[in-house]
């Protein structure tokens, strides 16, 4: 039995650990910060290199054999958004070097920040659903206070908002796994793969994913239940934004596909028709909600919605080119989504305002960030060559395949008014020429801190634009992988 | 059982849209009981012997009950507990730093 698996867990928390116990001496915390998080990111990629040549990698915590234990599995996919909220949290970390102010440092920003990716690796990475339960818990509290830490006026409201919509929604999948427990008698995910295929009925099963659907809607700002989003997302710094948006609804998304491709596809005409509906509603609402804005980052906040309708339309579609489509994507939205949003951290702390209608002339004084926000933004609307282009080609492709033709038009016209919107930002922000009643410039530049996590951002995008095959055939990888429930039932229960 | 699960989940709700923000966190906390309580009608709840194997034997005595679900909400009660306590906390200073505890007036960071 190794540890390797574990890692992601163990690193964050001992980061976290010791910087507590620093409490109050800011520098110290800086360091062990960032310190923690480049260990975390090696201990990602040693594991993708593992799970890749190996095969799943499982540990039965405790020595207790599954299914009466709790299993760490790691499969293709997990390594992967392991590996993702490493290199995010290892980049925002140096992002918050910069961007947190002294009173939230001294509040204790970074231990949270650890336990919040603690949380996050722990969703990744477990084989029990109530499992997963705790560590939604972990992620949720670490995350309500990185949100309201400093306690603004739009902090507080907004937290309001995020954390009762976010505890509604625990209850909720708290009952679901009551009934899930109730119908099957079991917790462990490949357990329950098992039992709900042979020995549930088949109505009770898809109730029980009804619900849980909500309860993973709910997390990952699935229409109609995104409310939460656009009123909290922009109300913390920047890098608390950056790595919200970044990593906390992608973990609903990755939840989503595990439980609907791992537990529930008794009825798939049934349940992903119902999930590729609202793929398609998210898409358009929240691309319609963004073109509306004239706050940056509440701009960039709709645009999170919208993307996630571009997720689970691949796991609607349910084929593996989808889900081939869908990890593409994931990657390609987490890199390009926190670089716009780096990228309007600059801008703000730079001028001194985040409304579109008080900022311009960027491009003339800042050709640089000018250039950087440019590739984001069109990464993101999915022109070539950008990694964007390819995650959306392959998304529309598998849903040509499978002849919804109605998703691929309603995705290529969410193409398009993201386009619309991000231009928005680039006339209004970039090209304008400054505006009589702008505030005063705070600075003229800003250090290292900010631009290395953005152009490193960046350079990723165009990379994987340019490069795509690897990432590619990495996904499609773990895309069969999901497909193929058996093997990950076979590693976690062994040949029972 | 089941009435008092529905009845506790009426009363959540209920209270979840009260435009109160204290009354919403009462709410909330009445939703996670509920919850609670699901687990255990759901899990058959029943009136058994200890779940621990005799000296000598290989499994627990017949009749047993299931331990697992206690488990559950034991943890779930603890979760809880935490998040309301973060809550409560979090209520407060809102109140303090908007003056108000009507939801309704805080609409500036909605669209």
């Amino acid at each position: 039995m190794t540890l390797l698996p574990l890692l992601p867990i163990l690193i964050p928390l001992g980061t976290a650990i010791v910087s507590l116990l620093l409490r109050g001496r800011k520098n110290a915390m800086r360091r062990i910060g960032v310190a923690g998080t480049v260990l975390l990111l090696m201990a990602a990629i040693a594991l993708l290199v593992v799970v890749r040549r190996d095969g799943i990698q499982v540990v039965q915590v405790g020595g207790w054999v599954a299914p009466f234990g709790i299993s760490i599995v790691v499969d293709l996919f997990s390594a992967i958004m392991v590996l993702m909220a490493a290199i995010m949290g290892f980049l925002v970390c140096i992002y918050s070097l910069g961007d947190i102010d002294k009173d939230r440092e001294k509040f204790g920003y970074y231990p949270f920040y650890h336990f919040l990716l603690m949380g996050i690796c722990g969703t990744f990475i477990t084989g029990d659903i109530f499992n997963l339960y705790v560590w939604f818990e972990v992620m949720l509290l670490s995350s309500f206070i990185l949100l309201t830490l400093g306690g603004e006026r739009g902090q507080m409201e907004g937290a309001i908002k995020y954390v009762s919509l976010n505890l509604l929604s625990s209850s909720i999948f708290l009952a679901a796994l009551g009934l899930l427990y109730g119908v099957s008698g079991t917790l462990n995910m490949a357990d329950l793969a098992v039992r709900l295929h042979s020995d549930v009925p088949q109505v009770l099963a898809t109730t029980v994913a009804m619900l849980f659907m909500v309860a993973f809607g709910i997390k990952a700002a699935l229409f109609p239940l995104f409310f939460w989003l656009p009123a909290s997302y922009h109300t913390p710094p920047v890098a608390v934004t950056a790595i919200f948006s970044g990593l906390l609804t992608k973990v609903g998304v990755y939840s989503l596909v595990r439980v609907f491709t791992l537990l529930f596809t008794q009825e798939i005409s049934y349940t992903h028709t119902i999930l590729l509906v609202f793929a398609g509603l998210t898409m358009v609402t929240g691309v319609l909600g963004a073109v509306a804005q004239n706050e940056i980052r509440r701009l960039l906040s709709f645009h999170i919605i919208s993307q996630i309708g571009y997720l689970l339309m691949g796991l609607g579609i349910y084929t593996t080119l989808a889900l081939t489509g869908v990890i593409f994507f994931m990657v390609h939205v987490i890199f390009a989504k926190s670089a716009l949003f780096l990228v309007s951290g600059i801008a703000g702390r730079m001028k001194g305002t985040f409304d579109l209608n008080q900022l311009g002339g960027l491009y003339r004084d800042h050709p640089v960030l000018s250039a950087l926000f440019l590739i984001a933004a069109l990464s993101l609307a999915g022109l070539p060559p950008f990694s964007g282009f390819f995650a959306k080609l392959i998304l529309v492709e598998a849903g040509m395949a499978s002849h919804r033709w109605w998703i691929v038009g309603v995705a290529l016209g969410t193409g398009f008014l993201t386009l619309f919107s991000m231009t928005k930002i680039w006339t209004m922000a970039f090209w304008k020429p400054k505006p009589q009643d702008a505030p005063a410039e705070v600075c003229r530049r800003v250090g290292w801190t900010y631009w290395t996590p953005l152009l490193i951002l960046v350079v990723f995008t165009v990379l994987f634009g340019l490069g795509a095959q690897p990432l590619l055939a990495l996904s499609e990888e773990a895309a069969r992988q999901l497909m193929d429930p058996q093997k990950y039932i076979h590693s976690v229960l062994g040949a029972l | 059982m089941a009435v008092v699960v529905g009845w506790l989940y009426a009363c959540a709700v209920f209270l979840i849209l009260r435009r109160s923000v204290l009354r919403l966190i009462i709410g909330l906390v009445l939703l996670t009981s509920a919850a609670n309580l699901l687990i255990f009608t759901a899990a058959n709840l029943k009136r058994g012997t200890p779940a621990i194997v005799p000296l000598g034997a290989t499994q627990p005595a017949v009749g047993y009950s299931d331990p697992l679900p206690q488990a559950l909400i034991l943890t779930a009660i603890v979760i809880g507990f935490g998040t309301l306590a973060f809550t409560l906390v979090l209520v407060y200073r809102a109140y303090k730093t908007l003056g108000t505890d009507d939801l309704d007036a805080m609409k500036s960071t909605d669209t």
